[in-house]
């Protein structure tokens, strides 16, 4: 007696040209990964978002990690921080986010840069989902 | 600019900003959307003030 076939079947996701450039615009302009596949309100919504809790990491002088400065914890900044995409850049080439070490808030900010890189990728990673097919 | 905010202040502008983006990523629908940003920010607030207790009564 043969087995029973599963109903459910593996479902693929096959990657398109929009699976790799929804991540990349998406990681570089925070929202633009949603907002070129038209879905215009979460990706406005995703761009305010990342790019106003950077502004406020900045406004609490939080630091913007350099790449190798040797100390782990610096690099592991670096990794986030860098996370928003063109925000880092222009942070860096600005000279903004020398962080303060005398001020408390300053260490607020500095977690605000961070995880705003972060939730960036998620961001990232939702675009391309959205992209293959995988997410409505 | 120099932006002086309190830690209490700090940590909700924190959960909003987190709460909203793991809504948008993490669900289908805008309803569900809604839903469990909310739904974050609730839990996020709550550790946040369990969290301010239990530091309290370990130090007393």
């Amino acid at each position: 007696m043969p087995a029973p076939e599963s109903k459910a079947e593996a479902k693929t996701y096959p990657l398109n040209a929009m699976g790799v450039l929804a991540p990349i615009v998406g990681w570089l302009i925070p929202g633009a990964g949603h907002i070129i596949q038209k879905r215009w309100i979460r990706g406005l919504i995703l761009m305010a978002t990342i790019t106003i809790m950077f502004a406020f990491g900045l406004a609490m002088q939080g630091q913007v990690h350099e790449p190798n400065t040797g100390d782990i914890l610096d690099m592991l900044g670096f990794v986030g921080d860098l996370g928003a995409g063109y925000l880092y850049f222009a942070s860096r080439i600005l000279g903004w986010g020398q962080g303060a070490i005398n001020l408390a808030t300053a260490d607020y900010g500095s977690k605000f840069l961070i995880v705003a890189g972060l939730l960036n990728i998620i961001c990232a990673v939702d675009a391309h989902q959205i992209a293959i097919g995988k997410k409505p | 600019m120099n932006l002086q905010l309190s830690h209490f202040t700090a940590a909700l502008l924190f959960s909003l900003f987190a709460s909203v983006v793991f809504g948008i990523t993490q669900k289908n629908t805008p309803r569900e959307q809604f839903r469990y940003g909310l739904k974050c920010f609730a839990w996020f607030v709550f550790g946040l003030i369990g969290g301010g207790w239990l530091m309290w009564l370990i130090r007393h």
